[in-house]
């Protein structure tokens, strides 16, 4: 069929079975938007800044595993979608933006709004593309989806050159991919698994270490099975929350530097770390030569690069978690005995009672952990959290309880300020029946605010909890710690206000100052389905506990005051 | 860890960005480049990379992990049995001694390759090490300029 490129980008995306889009227009890609005009395969959401549109696409991708696709000009619009690459190559998320480009004469003039796009962004891509002839176009669409969703996945840049999208060609997508220079490892090597298993069997004090590969390769119920076969405790890190479950009761909890006290000692003592798809991030593991010192390494991880990058493996298997769990389980049935282990858990066990995860609540004030845990029983189960980035982050990952993967969303490895509101965006376009909080603070919201306008005109209902304490919070606890309270640039007294901004952009807000109020404001939020902001109170010096100073042994951690200190007042 | 130097050969797709991604995941991963070659396999649509570089042996893993990544690279080649060879054209002024330094560039793999006015050029093939010493050797002949060509290398 003949068509002009602008057409084909949007033939393949409907091929692809992309619903949603996430986009701006400007000039140099103004010949796609004339024809996603002319369509109706998929939605386009117009958020109103870029940044925002590849954060939704990411939530998107991230709620239902599926590829991710936003849409902006060249220029400033692909710089402003930098962010939202960076933040999904960090994580490793499935994802497909396309950028417009000067045309190809002008390519390299420095003209209007001319930007090397590709140069830009090579570092936080898993791979990019500049079209240079049309008849390359749908082979370059079909290869950016198949990229970004293999292997380790990752986010892809199609950048094309605003003539390209007026050329009139020939369009047949290619049914599959022929790239002969890029062909994962899933299957992992059976040598290599039976050796790990063997490890297992030995092992006296072994420990799963579940990371965010485990959400990617959907690997959850194979990892809960491996768990109840063996009965070994496990682990998670910030990315994989949910994987086993709050109420599996051989999870720990979240291990690292807010790990809680039962997780980090675990990791510090157990003989045999089995990595299922975590990189060994420097927040998890605290001073390396300190970490698992103990221990012998299995690291299952499908990117090679990850293995033996920072901790030196025994046992390293390439593969998918889901491949390489299946065959262990296989190996596994009748030769391991779970009653091994139950010294082992017990210490454990101990280790949770002496220091449990928990905070000093108030009756004066909103903790900040209460509204977490209070929307928990709320919503529980049914709601997506996403979050942005401080202590409301690493409250939300101690004290939710994720029931299941895919149910939290945030920046891990970035950790980008504003990321949590247009993520709910996305994540609300991909399961619109499911309740979806971004519980975020009065830093991080004001990074992507704009998207209120985005969110009510498209009755995209996400709430946003903003845990308001008035600080910076998280670079103000280590002023506090370690700049000996000197608050460079922190103090965020002077605020909007937050209810009227909510209701300027069309959307509801309220102002939370005490218990019975958040329960009131939270309901209201979910019955009246609009885009809402419920601005939380909360005690302002609050910190995160535990907390293990940045490259110090995971073992040495910062406890929660057993009594609350009152120096501090409540202002 | 002790730092060692490795040559590594890498076989990629010959396309326009494929060596500022090279270059790129070298500067942006803090990976140091000693030399660097790039020249196309003839009868294909592939080049051939040669990187020599210096690092410990986890470090050097890392390289040759994150090369393997890249979606153009086909092959990346790092062995200890490599024949290495390297390149270098040394400028005289035409008053230093011709007979000398021609004695000099074919004990190591060369000769005098162009004479001029107030000029000549002598060139060498061989190990970089030798070139090394090549360099040094003719350094009491005042050379006027010195190029390197960088290490190629293939399997032995």
């Amino acid at each position: 069929m003949k068509m002009n490129g602008a057409q084909m980008v949007c033939e393949a995306l409907i091929a692809e079975g992309v619903k949603t889009v996430f986009g701006y227009p400007g000039g140099a890609i103004m010949n796609v938007y004339d024809e996603i005009y002319k369509q109706d395969g998929f939605e386009h959401i117009l958020n109103r800044h870029e940044q925002a549109s590849v954060h939704a696409a990411d939530g998107y991708a991230r709620a239902n595993g599926e590829v991710g696709v936003a849409m902006v000009t060249s220029g400033p619009g692909f710089t402003n979608a930098v962010t939202g690459l960076a933040t999904a190559y960090m994580d490793s998320i499935p994802m497909v933006v396309i950028s417009g480009q000067v045309p190809l004469s002008l390519i390299g003039t420095d003209g209007f709004q001319e930007i090397d796009a590709v140069g830009i962004s090579r570092p936080c891509t898993k791979h990019n593309f500049l079209i240079r002839e049309l008849s390359d176009l749908p082979r370059i669409m079909k290869e950016a989806f198949h990229i970004a969703r293999s292997g380790r996945p990752g986010p892809v840049l199609v950048d094309i050159p605003k003539d390209i999208t007026a050329e009139f060609g020939e369009f047949v997508y290619p049914d599959s991919v022929d790239i002969p220079s890029y062909s994962p490892t899933i299957k992992g090597n059976q040598r290599q698994i039976d050796k790990a298993i063997e490890a297992i069997i030995k092992a006296k004090k072994p420990l799963l270490y579940i990371g965010g590969g485990a959400v990617l390769s959907n690997a959850s119920e194979l990892v809960r099975q491996l768990a109840e076969l063996t009965q070994i405790p496990a682990v998670e890190t910030l990315m994989a929350r949910g994987v086993m479950g709050a109420k599996n009761p051989l999870l720990l909890g979240m291990l690292g530097m807010h790990g809680n006290y039962s997780s980090n000692m675990a990791m510090s003592e157990t003989d045999l770390v089995i990595s299922l798809g975590a990189r060994f991030d420097d927040r998890v593991t605290g001073k390396l030569s300190e970490f698992a010192k103990y221990a012998d390494v299995i690291h299952i991880d499908i990117d090679p690069a990850n293995i033996g990058k920072l901790v030196e493996v025994d046992y390293p298997i390439v593969g998918d978690v889901t491949e390489v769990i299946e065959k262990m389980i296989a190996g596994l049935k009748g030769k391991v005995n779970p009653e091994r282990y139950l010294d082992w858990r017990e210490v454990l066990e101990r280790y949770n009672n002496l220091h449990p995860q928990s905070y000093i609540d108030s009756d004066k004030v909103i903790k900040p952990q209460w509204a977490i845990e209070r929307i928990g029983e709320l919503v529980g189960e049914q709601a997506i959290i996403t979050s942005d980035v401080g202590q409301h982050q690493m409250w939300a990952a101690q004290h939710y309880p994720f029931d299941r993967p895919r149910q939290w969303i945030n920046s891990g490895g970035l950790g980008t300020m504003g990321f949590g509101f247009p993520a709910a965006l996305g994540a609300k376009k991909a399961f619109p029946d499911k309740t979806v909080i971004n519980i975020t603070g009065d830093g991080s919201i004001l990074m992507n605010v704009q998207e209120l306008v985005t969110a009510a005109e498209y009755k995209i209902p996400v709430i946003n909890v903003i845990l308001n304490n008035h600080f910076l919070g998280m670079v103000r606890q280590w002023q506090t710690f370690f700049y000996e309270e000197r608050y460079s640039s922190t103090d965020l007294s002077f605020q909007p206000n937050y209810k009227a901004l909510a209701e300027a952009c069309h959307g509801i807000g309220y102002d939370v100052t005490t218990k019975e109020e958040f329960d009131a404001a939270l309901k209201d939020a979910i019955e009246k389905d609009k885009v809402a902001f419920i601005n939380v109170q909360v005690a302002r010096f609050e910190n995160v506990f535990p907390m293990v100073p940045a490259n110090g042994a995971l073992f040495n951690m910062m406890l929660p005051p057993k009594t609350e200190d009152n120096s501090k007042g409540e202002k | 860890m002790e730092n060692v130097r490795r040559v590594i050969s890498v076989v990629v797709e010959n396309e326009s960005s494929v060596l500022s991604r090279i270059s790129g995941l070298f500067a942006g991963r803090g990976y140091n480049i000693e030399t660097l070659t790039v020249a196309p396999i003839p009868n294909t649509n592939h080049s051939h990379i040669t990187i020599a570089t210096k690092g410990n042996l986890r470090l050097i893993e890392q390289i040759i992990k994150q090369l393997h990544k890249l979606v153009p690279v086909y092959k990346v080649i790092e062995h200890s049995e490599m024949v290495e060879k390297e390149m270098v054209l040394v400028k005289f002024p035409i008053e230093a001694s011709l007979a000398d330094i021609e004695a000099l560039c074919s004990a190591y793999n060369g000769g005098i390759v162009n004479v001029g006015l107030d000029m000549f050029i002598g060139m060498v093939a061989d190990e970089p090490s030798r070139v090394k010493h090549f360099v040094e050797a003719v350094a009491r002949h005042k050379p006027i300029e010195i190029v390197r060509g960088g290490v190629v290398a293939i399997e032995r």
